[in-house]
């Protein structure tokens, strides 16, 4: 099998999947450790949520510019296939994102806790991105077919 | 596993005949990736028509010589 020459999107691609997963077993090992003592809808989240998103885009803003200065020019730029790319991926995790969307405004009008609304667009925001970043490699891994 | 697209092309080839042409230099004059022009030579990627054309000019001959299209045999003859 010929080698696989990866590009800067690829590689951000990648970084993005090991960061998502990090962040979400950080923040879901936060929460479970604290659900031990209150019971789960009372449980505090907001701050966990907040430094769990926002630690990993400072994270991924540090490790994109560590892949940019270490890739040097020549895979940095994007092209049109990176564009057609970045367009599949967002289109194939789009349902997620929606279905997510959709189990909150159900939650909303149930009036379950905010809790539990927080959480599963939180759970949809994780679950849509790994799916983006895993069909953006799958793309660059195995080509890109023709609609 | 399935190629993602039918298109072929002898862009390699072509490369070497227009002076030992690197993937680097043709994806820089055609204004693409490195990774791009690869994906175009291993059949991972069908590039655009303005893209085809683009590698056209950069290796210095006509479209139907870089790229090519298997023909079908259910083609109907409508002339």
């Amino acid at each position: 099998m010929a080698e696989h020459d990866m590009g800067f999107e690829e590689k951000i691609a990648w970084a993005g999947v090991i960061v998502s997963i990090v962040h979400f077993t950080i923040y879901l090992g936060v929460l479970l450790t604290r659900a031990a003592t209150t019971p789960m809808p009372e449980t505090p989240y907001v701050d966990a949520m907040l430094w769990s998103i926002g630690a990993a885009i400072v994270v991924m803003i540090v490790v994109s510019i560590i892949v940019a200065v270490t890739t040097g020019k020549d895979g940095h730029e994007t092209d049109i296939r990176d564009k057609q790319i970045k367009a599949r991926a967002e289109f194939t995790s789009r349902g997620l994102l929606i279905a997510a969307a959709l189990a909150a405004l159900i939650f909303a009008m149930l009036e379950l806790d905010a809790f539990w609304i927080a959480n599963v667009l939180y759970l949809g925001f994780f679950f849509s991105a790994m799916l983006e970043a895993i069909t953006k490699i799958a793309l660059y891994r195995g080509g890109v077919p023709a609609w | 596993m399935v190629k993602p697209t039918r298109v072929t092309n002898s862009i390699r080839a072509l490369r070497f005949a227009a002076g030992e042409l690197t993937q680097a230099e043709l994806a820089e004059r055609v204004g693409v990736t490195r990774q791009t022009i690869i994906a175009i030579e291993q059949g991972k990627y069908s590039p655009s028509l303005e893209v085809a054309f683009q590698i056209a000019h950069a290796l210095g001959v006509r479209l139907d010589e870089v790229f090519g299209y298997p023909s079908t045999d259910h083609r109907t003859e409508s002339s």
